[in-house]
């Protein structure tokens, strides 16, 4: 039965010292647990609930190459991918597979960093901050990521040795959005563990957009834990947009803790993939903090897209949204599972969840799993969710005036994906979307090299 | 322009219209009446070119082209316009992006460049006074939210903008009240030229009273049982459509 771990397994019982020689001190305190916790539970399989619709466990049997020994690679992403899109003028920033990337001129990084420490803010590798500033980061790591129960999750608190991290200290508010680019570049099979860790403090403000790339066509799995820590007041927007190939993993796992009045928005949208699993857990853990999460996915062939989120109204008054909106061809497949949670006493919750789908051809599928736990009585929470084909009258009336069949079904495949890119705050970023979105549509984005938020 | 002969279409396999034959030229107005069931839908459903629709016998000829062959976007660039009974809504299409991709796709028909974005916002805010749609369309989803009128309204709109040769009005009177009537007419005729021609579809006689027909076809049963000019629609307010069902012996 443990197959497929027994090589991971061994992995980690012949590298630990390596892998934690390689990171920092505070990341490897928990790592034999993790570790030990990941052997009992093994990766997730089809068998739990969780995991019913998609087969994470079978993509790990590939014969993966680590990068244990942070083997730096010989490309510079600052060069590749230019950002020249008017409007998007963000703080740009790479993991290279599994590691924060130092441009080795000090140019790009650098420049930015400084003018973010100025007001405070910590932002770059999370191995180097693990190191330089311990008693924060001890703080906040691991204190969210559900390492107990997700094997994914403790797969990753074993072998994670860097990635991501972000400090926004009281009320400072970041005014450009940070990008980062997870771009994964490598001549054989890859597997990534990467761990990303964000701390708002009281008041504090960021928006922070993730690129998934990749490089080249062999097979990647990337199996990504972030961290998310939102304190009073704070507001944290997310968007994270993914456009990889077909020999993609991707299992991304975000976990977010939300004080007090504090304001989150998450929108992830999948334009191309392989297999996509997007785990979102919120805690509303103070009184009137809201969050939002939305997501789109456009999948055809044999694209797999999965978003299961649990929203957990721990205290009252808190207000909850959900959007997701799939658009399947070809034979792609799709799934939404939202459990939503409100506690005995968490009276005066606003829980709204809605999941509408188009599935364009007679294989396509979704398997859409609302789930509404509601154990407080003073409550307004609702679901929806809606699959159905292209509306042929609309397509028909359209064509009566002149447009062809096919810019017809276009119109309306945007239509429908529509309100789901206007959740996204950051206006040019959101014309940029618009325009990938239709480009997608139309099969004129292209997969390979070069950001396709920045350029073509 | 329009030659109708032996049109004999049906729908789930029941034959609606059953040998229908009608000419219509350039500068007329073709009033068509008759009883609910009668095929008056069905007919401007199969000349625009709803896929649910089966032909199985005659002809349609437009301009000499065989018009059954045409696809509905190609029916339509070729000066085929229907006002439709029930205009559908299409939320999340703006009326702009619309027409303007409706317009554009005419004139790569005809082999002409796509309109700029100015000159054709200048062409909807002429067009729009000919209906008196107000400003807020624009950035209004398609139909969506529309009151009954408005939507009429919103499909002689459409026939301003796409200038077709033929325009099919299909019951464009239901619904509507004494001044929303008044305005989609007055539209209607304010397009009237010499070189274009509408089928008006109606059960009442009362939106002839504005757009003025030069012949009335009375469709029964899937024919055109009866013929004449415009006192017809009089007679057969009067009367009834009873009086018709006796003259052919029921």
């Amino acid at each position: 039965m443990m197959e497929i771990e027994q090589s991971y397994i061994k992995i980690y019982k012949d590298f630990a010292q390596l892998i934690k020689e390689n990171s920092a001190e505070v990341m490897n305190r928990g790592r034999d647990k993790a570790f030990e916790r990941f052997e009992q539970l093994g990766f997730p399989t089809r068998k739990s609930e969780d995991y019913k619709y998609t087969d994470i466990r079978g993509r790990y049997a590939i014969d993966f190459g680590m990068n244990l020994r942070r083997v730096s690679f010989p490309i510079n992403p600052y060069s590749v991918f230019k950002c020249d899109v008017p409007g998007i003028n963000s703080h740009l920033f790479f993991v290279v597979n599994d590691s924060f990337y130092h441009d080795p001129q000090g140019d790009n990084t650098c420049k930015e960093i400084e003018e973010l420490t100025r007001q405070g803010v910590l932002i770059g590798s999370l191995k180097e901050h693990a190191e330089k500033y311990p008693e924060i980061v001890e703080a906040y790591y691991e204190k969210a990521a559900d390492t107990e129960n997700d094997g994914s999750v403790a797969f990753n608190a074993a072998f994670a040795q860097d990635g991501f991290f972000l400090y926004v200290p009281k009320n400072v508010k970041v005014e450009k959005p940070i990008q980062l680019i997870n771009v994964m570049r490598a001549d054989s099979d890859t597997l990534a563990n990467s761990r990303n860790l964000i701390i708002l403090e009281e008041g504090a403000q960021a928006k922070f957009l993730v690129c998934a790339h990749t490089m080249d066509t062999c097979k990647f799995l990337c199996n990504r834990v972030t961290e998310v820590f939102v304190g009073r007041n704070a507001s944290f927007e997310q968007y994270k947009l993914e456009n990889t190939s077909n020999n993609m993993t991707n299992i991304g796992t975000l976990y977010v803790e939300q004080a007090a009045d504090s304001n989150v928005l998450v929108n992830e949208i999948t334009l191309h993939n392989g297999i996509t699993r997007n785990n979102i857990r919120v805690n509303l853990n103070g009184e009137q903090a809201e969050t939002t999460l939305c997501g789109m996915a456009i999948g055809d062939k044999e694209e797999h897209i999965d978003n299961t989120t649990v929203i957990n109204h721990n205290v009252p008054k808190c207000h909850s949204t959900e959007l997701y909106k799939y658009v399947l061809n070809d034979k792609a497949t799709g799934v939404f599972a939202g459990r939503i949670l409100v506690k005995k006493d968490a009276q005066k919750t606003e829980a709204y969840q809605s999941n509408k789908n188009l599935c364009a051809t007679k294989d396509a599928h979704i398997y859409s799993k609302p789930q509404l736990e509601i154990y407080a009585d003073d409550v307004k929470c609702s679901h929806g969710a809606t699959t159905g084909q292209i509306d042929e009258n609309a397509l028909f009336y359209m064509r009566s005036r002149g447009i062809s069949e096919r810019e017809g079904r276009m119109l309306l495949m945007l239509a429908f994906t529509n309100d789901v890119v206007e959740k996204i705050s950051v206006e040019a970023l959101k014309s940029r979307i618009h325009l990938l979105v239709e480009k997608r549509f139309r099969g004129e984005l292209s997969k390979c090299a070069g950001c396709v938020i920045c350029k073509e | 322009m329009l030659e109708i002969k032996n049109l004999h279409a049906n729908i789930n396999g029941k034959e609606i219209l059953k040998g229908i034959n009608l000419t219509v030229k350039p500068g007329e107005v073709h009033a068509i009446m008759g009883p609910n069931g009668s095929g008056k839908s069905t007919l401007s459903s199969v000349l625009s070119g709803n896929p649910a629709f089966t032909v199985t016998e005659g002809e349609v000829t437009f301009y000499g082209k065989n018009l059954l062959e045409l696809s509905p976007e190609d029916r339509s660039r070729e000066g085929v316009f229907m006002s439709f009974q029930y205009p559908v809504e299409i939320p999340g299409v703006s009326m702009v992006n619309f027409m303007r991709t409706a317009v554009n796709e005419h004139r790569k028909y005809k082999g002409l460049d796509p309109m700029s974005a100015s000159d054709f916002l200048k062409l909807m805010r002429e067009k729009k006074e000919l209906v008196e749609l107000d400003n807020k369309l624009a950035n209004r989803s398609v139909n969506e939210g529309f009151s009954g009128g408005e939507k009429k309204r919103n499909e002689i709109f459409q026939m301003a903008m796409l200038e077709p040769r033929l325009s099919i009005l299909d019951e464009t009177d239901s619904g509507l009240d004494i001044d929303a009537l008044r305005i989609v007419a007055n539209g209607v005729n304010k397009l009237k030229s010499k070189d274009n021609a509408s089928i008006v579809i109606t059960h009442y006689q009362r939106l002839l009273d504005y757009i003025v027909p030069d012949f009335v076809h009375v469709l029964y049963k899937g024919r055109i049982v009866k013929s004449a000019g415009k006192e017809l629609a009089l007679e057969l307010e009067e009367k009834g459509y009873d009086w018709i069902k006796k003259e052919l012996g029921e």
